[in-house]
């Protein structure tokens, strides 16, 4: 049953839940105590001794009802198939079976298990064969054929082979049943390598997806992608917010605080038995978003603002401004209703126009230039793409003059700045970051940046 | 019941902490059995007011053991936690001592023998008499042990947690001037946390961890029936259901369990044998506590009330 448990801390560790030494030994430990008689004491034991978080449980408690349910290669699964098989075609030749109840000596092992139809040996040598192909080394479906293949020679599927032969020359109705039965064999063996697959792959596989979605290109996702990318998003949000939700009071060592240290001391006559240090404090980040929503850009904006408005905890203010031929504050839109509608509204009142970036530019010198402080970081999102309108840099300059700091984000790769309508150089000038942000990945660590330059 | 030995069954455990006042689902009393059985401190995590802190308490009554309470806030340090000199007092004894002074250096004629003699008097002032213990410290040395609660550890400082650490997994504190204090008998520690922020993996290895959420509608009317003595059973599960269907609304602050029990106190104080939508309406504040919430859960009153009778009918 020890090895039973260990198999099952390696496929909860498949599932996603971190399982350390210590913690198996725990887990070890209190399932000595409760016992393996009831399944749902025993569950529950797994659950609290070895997932940490209520994801986790609900991860671990998939993984104990897949891993339990169907004793993994034992009992059950694999030698009902096998004795399905070969109770079929034993219907057919039911008088050759009977004289088969003493299988010629000189066939192998496996061969006499088969012809036999021994249920718990077969299922026993599969389980061995399973261990000593390290079945739960599985990691990638592609991985597939060759522990199929492991398992069977394993098994002894070569000696199998040799007895075939000899008995398709001595015996062709034996060789036939021998052949069913190999078949069955055969199909068990892949679905005991399918389980594994699910039991112990499933971390990969899903690692193997995310780390694709989150270096896919964010301005050509399909449909069924958008809404994958969407809980990306919030689960990068969510680190974020707990990596920089508590300002950090950071202490300047060394530096006492004078009139603090004698007001606390007062007591004992102003001997300094309890000493106060000075500390730094650390503002929250301001920012003010300025975010192109115009044709190949329009999807990045989206998933941008999605983030950076879900940052609350982080974000002390946010001030949203979305452009394509002018520009509107689009705060209240984002903060009040639910992500698509609020997207969708902003589309239809400013979305999919051709980019005017010099006009948009006017528009919040008009009307915004005042949310500009030195606590600010100005963001722009935009692939800086003027029509050859006229880009007014100079505005660009004001504001970053006027800021704390000037992040530019363009989801075009470097390669095509300053290529055709395009005035990244011209604006760059006044940027204190230029950077490319086209995946999630980018998204994040851009995002990431700019919340720790205030930290 | 012997209070000193864990208890022997997981069933044991369930009828203890009943006689306490407190009905617990299979997966609680598990938790609290196995944390006598293999001696780990219990992680409570869950949503405000679903009995995490009342756990800690019935377990204490249960056992007869004093509960010893550490509530976290930010900034909380080791001065208030685990232990502090008793500067004050220092101060005093000095004060007195002076004029033992001459006494004690009496025969030395060098000043190096009178230095011998005050080493022997240095440590007395860095010793035990000295040390005001705190709560964590208190823990450790109570002879007959105690349940340490530990709460709301997620409000306090991710310094804090970390010495925490020595505390959970070996019951032990080391004060640098007089040594490692280790625990006469090891107390029964329950953390709870509202899940504010994530909390080390650390502290997390060291601890069971349980998770609390609201309970099934049977066991809910259990828990109001222990709760609130004097209520009908046909009102008790019209409340429970009646709260079911509010917690399926996207509100806010779900109501939890202790809402429930406030909220079927203030039904019986009212004397209404029945649900109706009229003293549901004037009452729904007790339940919850945002004035959005209401908002949103004011129209659906009525068909929820017909459905939580049907309820109290049928099932």
């Amino acid at each position: 049953m020890r090895q039973e448990l260990h198999r099952f801390f390696r496929a909860a560790r498949g599932a996603g839940v971190h399982v350390s030494p210590a913690e198996s030994i725990d887990a070890m430990r209190a399932v000595a105590d409760v016992g393996f008689a009831n399944r749902a004491i025993l569950r529950d034991t797994l659950l609290l001794t070895l997932a940490k978080s209520e994801d986790e449980k609900q991860a671990l408690g998939n993984c104990f009802d897949l891993f339990f349910s169907q004793p993994e290669v034992k009992d059950d699964t694999a030698p009902e198939d096998t004795a399905e098989s070969t109770a079929a075609d034993s219907n057919a030749g039911d008088t050759p079976s009977g004289d088969a109840g003493a299988p010629s000596p000189e066939l192998g092992e496996l061969a006499q298990m088969l012809m036999a139809r021994d249920r718990n040996a077969i299922a026993a040598a599969l389980a061995n064969a399973a261990n000593a192909a390290s079945l739960s080394d599985i990691r990638y479906f592609t991985q597939r054929g060759i522990f199929a293949t492991r398992i069977l020679e394993a098994l002894g599927i070569a000696r199998l082979r040799d007895d075939l032969d000899a008995l398709n020359a001595t015996n062709p109705s034996e060789a036939e049943r021998l052949n069913a039965a190999t078949e069955a064999l055969r199909e068990t063996v892949r679905d005991t390598v399918n389980q594994a697959l699910l039991l112990y792959g499933r971390e990969e596989a899903e690692n193997l997806r995310h780390e694709i979605l989150r270096n896919a290109p964010l301005a050509r996702l399909e449909r069924r992608q958008v809404e994958q990318m969407k809980a990306l998003i919030r689960a990068i949000a969510r680190r974020l917010r707990e990596r920089y939700s508590k300002p950090r009071k950071r202490q300047r060592r060394g530096h006492l605080d004078t009139r603090k240290t004698l007001r606390r001391n007062a007591a004992w006559g102003g001997v300094p038995f309890l000493t106060s240090w000075k500390r730094r404090h650390r503002d929250r980040p301001k920012i003010v978003a300025l975010c192109d929503v115009s044709g190949s850009v329009a999807q990045v904006s989206d998933f941008f603002l999605l983030l950076i408005h879900s940052l609350h905890e982080v974000v002390d203010d946010v001030r949203s401004f979305a452009f394509s031929g002018n520009l509107i504050e689009v705060s209240d839109i984002l903060d009040n209703k639910p992500p698509e509608e609020a997207m969708r509204e902003i589309m239809s009142k400013v979305g999919f126009g051709s980019s005017d970036y010099g006009g948009s530019f006017a528009d919040f010198e008009k009307g915004f230039m005042a949310s500009v402080t030195p606590k600010t970081t100005v963001i722009v999102l935009g692939d800086a793409r003027t029509n050859n309108l006229d880009p007014r840099a100079d505005i660009l300059r004001t504001i970053s003059e006027r800021a704390k700091r000037l992040v530019w984000l363009n989801p075009e790769g470097r390669m095509a700045w300053g290529w055709g309508d395009s005035e990244m150089p011209r604006y760059s000038a006044f940027c204190s970051v230029v950077r490319q942000c086209a995946t999630a990945k980018q998204l994040e660590r851009a995002v990431s940046d700019i919340v720790a330059a205030y930290q | 019941m012997n209070n000193n030995l864990p208890a022997d069954s997981i069933e044991a455990v369930t009828r203890g902490l009943a006689s306490a006042g407190y009905i617990a689902s299979q997966q609680i009393a598990t938790a609290v059995y196995l944390a006598e059985r293999i001696e780990k401190p219990i992680l409570v995590e869950g949503p405000a007011g679903v009995g995490k802190t009342e756990l800690a308490k019935a377990l204490a009554t249960w056992r007869g053991l004093k509960m010893i309470r550490m509530q976290c806030y930010e900034g909380l340090d080791e001065a208030k936690a685990l232990y502090e000199w008793k500067y004050a007092k220092q101060l005093l004894y000095t004060q007195i001592l002076k004029d033992k002074l001459g006494e004690v250096l009496g025969g030395a004629d060098t000043l190096s023998a009178a230095l011998d003699k005050l080493h022997d008097f240095g440590d007395v002032f860095f010793s035990k008499e000295f040390v005001e213990p705190r709560p964590l410290l208190q823990a450790l040395e109570q002879a007959k042990g105690c349940v340490l609660l530990v709460d709301e550890i997620d409000k306090s400082d991710a310094e804090f947690e970390s010495l925490l650490l020595e505390i959970l997994s070996d019951y032990q504190v080391s004060i640098p001037e007089l040594g490692t204090v280790a625990a006469v008998v090891k107390p029964v520690v329950i953390l709870t946390s509202n899940g504010e922020r994530d909390l080390s993996d650390a502290l997390k290895r060291r601890c069971l961890h349980l998770h609390i959420g609201f309970p099934e509608q049977k066991l809910e009317e259990r828990i109001v029936e222990s709760r609130v003595p004097g209520i009908s059973q046909s009102l008790r599960a019209q409340i429970v259901g009646f709260i079911n269907q509010v917690r399926a609304l996207d509100l806010k602050k779900l109501p939890s369990v202790s809402e429930t029990i406030d909220w079927a106190r203030v039904l019986v104080l009212l004397q209404s044998s029945e649900l109706d939508h009229e003293t549901v309406k004037d009452t729904l504040n007790v339940l919850l506590k945002y004035e959005a919430d209401i908002e949103t859960t004011m129209p659906q009153v009525t068909s929820f009330v017909a459905k939580a009778g049907r309820q109290g009918v049928f099932g």
